[in-house]
């Protein structure tokens, strides 16, 4: 193993990882507003990633171009699957946490099947766009277009979420309904419009990670399962729930899973992230950055 | 200004407030009193919104507000601050206080309370960076109270201001209550420490297992040898 191969894994880690947070970030967004996790998550990105592709098809739109108009679309597929699947789930009578749970898993294979049914099961990929296989390359390290790019997305999105949640009205009302969802009605805020608006900013960061992934990655109607497993582990490693954890533990999962295919046979490169997965589980329930 | 008509309340099946009526007018203190478990935080969560009456009507400057989600309730001018508070603990005071003024965009209507609640009290001046959570009960009780002025209220809700603080808050706070009148908002508070209470107040009413036994000027309920013997140890 020589200190190129090392370098190039942890640079190639370090990219991916932004990436994988940025695609948690919407479930631990939703989860820590309000204690659902959304089954379905990894349909989300799937969506983002056939509209990014249809974007293209249709109009020849580049993926990272179509990125904030796919961001845009899902926001409000977001806060109707809230409006129209979650409120109602939400206010059943007996078991809410079962019903959230069929609920948003059912929603997740009806999505699936949907998915077979208008596009098939084949394998999409977008054949050329701007980034789609360049390289740079800078001290022998290659740094994939794509994925850096994807990178920047996730940082620029991260330092905007930054923002919403400490300077604006609505990020407090969030942190707020956050805390104690029973008590911001004292100031006239509705927690259900939080909600859902919760719903389309986690289903927008979510689109924002699809459209960059379709610029690299195979598009089909099950993607989403790899990528969703990733992201419940990087919300339960940052701490569930915390946006910014979740940031930190998907780099850190990008970065062991990284590492892990530097000593590890390629088939069984996950290895490492779940041992990871299990160890903080036993060591650290709440998650690294957990607050409980 | 507010009217509740032959209120009740039960939870599940448990009734806890029976045919209450009572009535506030615009500029005035009204105290409730009453024993534990008498009520009277029902009664204030049922006007808020936070809890359905089974039957009875609330009117608010006219129109009907039973039936409203609690934060339709705020909206309309109605501000409550709850007996454990409620704070956003894990916030800043400051954004506690911003939060108070989630419903309004100009900066009058935002600046305004937010000097007022300052002036009143102080020590949260001092305090604006410091999460909520670590301002000891009496500064926790002044930021909700803050909070719930920053709603520009036209009637403000007090359930046990004086709980678990120590005496020389609690004439602070009581003093802020006065004060809060004399700016134009109408208060409706329910107390134990009934003496310091009736102090300030117009009218009073009194509660006892669900209903409404007593009411009047707060000088013939001070004065009234049962509620003496029952409330104020004397
Ligand atoms: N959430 C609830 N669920 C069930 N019963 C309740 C609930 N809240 C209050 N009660 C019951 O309703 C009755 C009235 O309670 P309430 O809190 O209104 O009394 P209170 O006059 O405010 O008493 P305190 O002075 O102790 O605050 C009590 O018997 C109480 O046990
Ligand atoms: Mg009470």
């Amino acid at each position: 193993m020589t200190a190129q191969a090392v370098a190039q894994s942890l640079v190639s880690g370090l990219l991916m990882g932004l990436i994988y947070a940025l695609v948690a970030a919407g479930l631990a967004l939703v989860f820590g507003l309000m204690n659902v996790v959304n089954f379905a998550h990894g349909e989300f990105l799937m969506t983002a990633m056939y509209a990014a592709f249809g974007l293209f098809v249709a109009v020849s739109l580049d993926p990272l171009l179509a990125a904030p108009f796919v961001a845009a679309a899902m926001f409000i597929f977001g806060s109707v699957v809230y409006l129209g699947v979650v409120r109602f789930a939400m206010s059943a009578s007996a078991n809410a946490g079962m019903v959230q749970i069929f609920a948003t898993f059912g929603l997740g294979v009806v999505m699936r099947g949907l998915a077979q049914l208008l596009f098939t099961p084949n394998y999409r990929s977008i054949p050329h766009s701007w980034l789609g296989g360049r390289t740079m390359q800078i001290a022998g390290v290659y740094l994939p277009a794509p994925q850096l790019a994807g990178a920047c997305v996730s940082l620029a999105t991260f330092g905007a979420l930054w923002l919403i949640i400490n300077r604006t009205d609505f990020g407090r009302a969030l942190e707020a309904t956050r805390e104690d969802s029973g008590a911001v009605a004292l100031v006239g805020i509705d927690r259900k419009r939080i909600f859902a608006l919760g719903w389309g900013l986690g289903a927008a960061l979510v689109g924002l990670a699809g459209a960059v992934l379709a610029i690299f990655f195979y598009i089909y109607p099950d993607v989403g399962a790899s990528f969703s497993l990733i992201a419940y582990v990087t919300v339960a490693l940052g701490g569930f729930g915390s946006v910014f954890g979740a940031f930190a533990a998907g780099i850190l999962v990008g970065l062991v899973e990284a590492g892990s295919a530097l000593v590890l046979p390629a088939s069984l490169k996950y290895v490492g992230v779940y041992a990871l997965y299990l160890l903080v589980v036993l060591v650290r329930p709440r998650g690294l950055f957990g607050s409980l | 200004m507010l009217a509740a008509r032959d209120l009740s309340t039960a939870y599940g099946g448990l009734i806890a407030l029976t045919q209450a009526t009572i009535e506030v007018e615009r500029g005035e203190i009204v105290c409730v009193a009453g024993a534990n478990g008498a009520g009277k935080s029902t009664l204030l969560k049922t006007i808020a919104g936070m809890e359905r009456p089974c039957s009875g009507v609330v009117e608010f400057l006219g129109e009907r507000i039973d039936g409203l989600a609690p934060h339709l309730v705020t909206k309309r001018g109605i501000a409550y601050v709850p007996e454990n508070r409620r704070l956003f603990s894990r916030l800043s005071v400051d954004d506690n206080l911003r939060l108070g003024s989630y419903l309004f965009r100009g900066r009058s209507d935002r600046d305004a309370p937010r000097e007022m609640a300052i002036r009143l009290f102080p020590r949260l001046g001092e305090r604006l960076l410091q999460r909520a959570e670590t301002l000891s009960g009496g500064e926790q009780q002044m930021l909700a109270i803050s909070r719930a002025l920053m709603t520009r209220p036209k009637l403000l809700m007090l359930d046990e201001p004086s709980q678990g603080i120590m005496p020389k808050l609690v004439d602070e706070i009581f003093d802020a209550v006065s004060e809060i009148r004399a700016s134009g908002t109408t208060v409706l508070i329910v107390e134990q420490r009934l003496t310091e209470c009736l102090e300030i107040a117009d009218r009073a009413y009194v509660l006892q297992t669900g209903r409404v036994v007593m009411s009047g000027t707060a000088a013939e309920i001070r004065d009234n040898a049962g509620v003496r013997k029952a409330y104020l140890g004397l």
